[in-house]
């Protein structure tokens, strides 16, 4: 390696180059092309079964992959996965312990897992169960311990190892709001405070979205779109060759189509359950509220799609029913 | 000694891994039980062996007395000592291994381990020398309790002779278990469920204990038939045919190996024909003459304990992290 390419790696902790991995037929990831600079809290984002989990564990050493190449650090994941695994911490999705010892027990293995001497690894425990809130659980049993609580223990557990990259998998799911609301300050305190890089996996956008300065939106192996959100939301409205706009109406009839088709640009129109979507060649928005008002059609939703993130998240997750509930 | 401290400082996590797992046996509640009842069984075993020993001291002429405070069993205890640590052995090598991979899956701890600078096959090492440690002061701490008290029961000293056959007994006994904890985690390996890995390692254990060497005389018989007046040809087949497919089980491999070790009058394992016997001098063999003897076997089970272990080692290296 030469030292300008050095120079160059230096600011990107995690970076990957045409990594794929396939099951058999099935590709899980695609020539994944993917940069986290350091200091940053970076989101990937997709649908179950999207290739995240694989992703990192690629990171990590932990699976190979069938063509390409994953760095950490610089350091290459499946020559040198010792290296890479002393500065990565992993919280993996529904993270489990060993039931029948205690909090302090478990992370003591951690510690000794990572060649932590016992006395240095009994204050780096007190302090990251400090940190995390379960100072006083510490001694419990984890078979004890809520949901919650060993989720706090795991983020306690990679904080023993203190390390510079903390990747979590699906963090949030199965906690309740208020506990998800704790988790999410006590990540970002983490970026934050100790500079620490952090990447999270999640299918959760809303939830993940006010803590990440990057966001990396991921389907079926590929990564769709990268960048901070202001970024991603300008590179998807900009990267397609039309605009879409809901619109509902009162009255919501046929009538509204024949204005709609009277105005330039609109080149294509399809009725949905609650609205009606229009291609257009641009932004027809202003003509058309004018147009709705002459013929007394009183918009109640106008919107443009591919500009707002939910629109983003609509567009790339449409196959993934089921968690649309929440957005309005 | 230095360079052994070389090996376990390069195993990044391996005597992290063994500490955690022997402690994890050790205060197991399975563990426990198990323990438990082969104590009790033994200490039972060694008291009806040692009043059969004195009632009948004077009457008999005795050697091996120590011996046969392991070998001999009386009508209220119809098993004597070895006879036990052969039928139970097996159970403790599968109770500490049957959930080695599986379980850590089960607990979702697998993924968070490895994710510590560890080498993968430091988890599996430290698990498999683990359980064998754990077998080594069972086995080794049980022997010599039965030693102990035995002496105090019998007052009979062991000869130097006899301490060797001991030592060799119970060196077996740990291989002989430490083949049945490979296979245990070779199950774990193979069965997602713990419950089916546990069953598994049961019904081999079973079938190799009860039914394999009645297997191998039908099929012997089958191909070889004899009847009172075969010839010696036959008759040899048929045992040759028999000991062959009974010896592909680590069980029969231990049997004949204990016997053999455990009681010197024993002079071979195959059949004698009576010119054979004609002019061979009375006595029994010495401890290298039985060692001998037993070579083989040895061999044989190390080497399947070997075998599975690789097994489940390379099955290990090459299986998804992820379920």
């Amino acid at each position: 390696m030469t030292s300008k390419n050095n120079l160059l790696k230096k600011n990107f902790i995690v970076e990957t180059i045409n990594l794929t991995k396939k099951y058999g037929d099935i590709t899980a990831v695609n020539n994944l092309n993917l940069q986290v600079e350091e200091g940053t809290v970076f989101g990937l984002l997709g649908p179950n079964g999207a290739g995240k989990t694989t992703t990192i564990l690629m990171l990590l050493g932990l699976t190979e992959p069938s063509s390409g190449q994953a760095f950490v650090a610089g350091y290459d994941s499946t020559r040198n996965p010792i290296q890479v695994k002393s500065i990565v911490g992993y919280l993996p999705d529904n993270v489990g312990f060993y039931e029948e010892m205690t909090g302090i027990e478990n992370l003591l293995y951690t510690a000794a897992l990572n060649g932590i001497p016992k006395n240095q690894a009994k204050i780096r425990i007190e302090q990251a169960l400090e940190r995390v809130g379960l100072k006083d659980t510490g001694k419990r049993r984890v078979g004890e311990y809520s949901r919650g609580m060993r989720q706090r223990l795991g983020i306690a557990d990679v904080l023993v190892k203190d390390p510079k990259l903390i990747i979590m998998d699906e963090p949030t799911l199965g906690i309740d709001p208020e506990g998800i609301h704790d988790l999410l300050n006590l990540i970002k305190d983490l970026a934050q405070q100790d500079g620490r890089t952090i990447l999270i996996s999640s299918h959760l956008l809303h939830q993940i979205q006010k803590i990440c300065d990057k966001v990396g939106i991921f389907v079926e192996g590929k990564l769709m779109a990268s960048g901070t959100i202001d970024e991603l939301q300008h590179q998807l409205a900009g990267g397609s060759d039309h605009v879409e706009i809901e619109l509902k109406t009162v009255p919501f009839d046929d009538g509204l189509l024949k204005i709609c088709q009277k105005i330039n640009g609109v080149l294509n129109y399809q009725w949905s359950e609650d609205y009606l979507l229009l291609q257009c060649e641009q932004d027809v928005r202003e003509e058309l509220s004018k147009k709705l008002y002459e013929n007394n059609y009183l918009p109640l939703h106008l919107q443009l799609r591919g500009i707002s993130l939910d629109s983003i998240y609509l567009r790339y997750f449409q196959k993934e029913e089921g968690y649309g509930g929440g957005f309005s | 000694m230095e360079g052994l401290a070389k090996i376990i400082g390069s195993n990044k996590g391996l005597s992290a891994v063994v500490a955690k797992e022997v402690g994890d046996h050790l205060s197991g509640k399975r563990f426990l039980i198990l323990s438990l009842l082969i104590i009790v069984i033994c200490l039972g075993s060694l008291y009806v062996a040692a009043s059969t020993i004195r009632s009948s001291v004077g009457r008999d002429q005795l050697d091996f007395v120590f011996l046969r405070l392991y070998t001999s069993s009386g009508s209220s205890m119809p098993f004597s000592f070895i006879s036990f640590i052969a039928f139970l052995g097996p159970l403790i090598g599968l109770t500490l291994g049957f959930d080695a991979i599986n379980g850590e899956r089960d607990r979702r701890t697998l993924s968070r381990v490895l994710a510590q600078p560890i080498y993968r096959d430091a988890l599996i090492n430290g698990k498999f020398i683990a359980g064998v440690m754990v077998v080594f002061f069972m086995i080794f701490g049980l022997g010599f309790l039965v030693a102990g008290l035995g002496i105090i029961l019998t007052g009979v000293p062991p000869t130097f002779d006899e301490l060797c056959r001991l030592l060799a007994y119970l060196t077996l006994s740990v291989i002989y278990i430490s083949f049945w904890l490979a296979l245990a985690i070779l199950f774990s390996l193979l069965f997602r469920q713990t419950s089916t890995s546990a069953l598994a390692g049961i019904a081999v254990w079973l079938f190799l204990a009860f039914f394999a060497t009645l297997l191998a005389g039908m099929i012997a018989d089958g191909i070889f038939p004899v009847s009172d007046n075969s010839n010696v040809d036959q008759v040899l087949a048929n045992d040759k045919v028999k000991k062959t497919l009974s010896r592909l089980s680590p069980t029969f491999l231990y049997e004949e190996a204990v016997v053999t070790i455990m009681n010197p009058s024993v002079r071979t394992l195959g059949p004698i024909l009576l010119s054979q016997a004609v002019g061979a001098i009375q006595g029994t063999l010495s401890f290298t003459q039985s060692l001998l003897l037993i070579w083989p076997q040895l061999v044989g089970l190390i080497g399947a304990t070997l075998i599975c272990f690789a097994l489940a080692y390379i099955n290990f290296m090459k299986q998804e992290i992820r379920a």
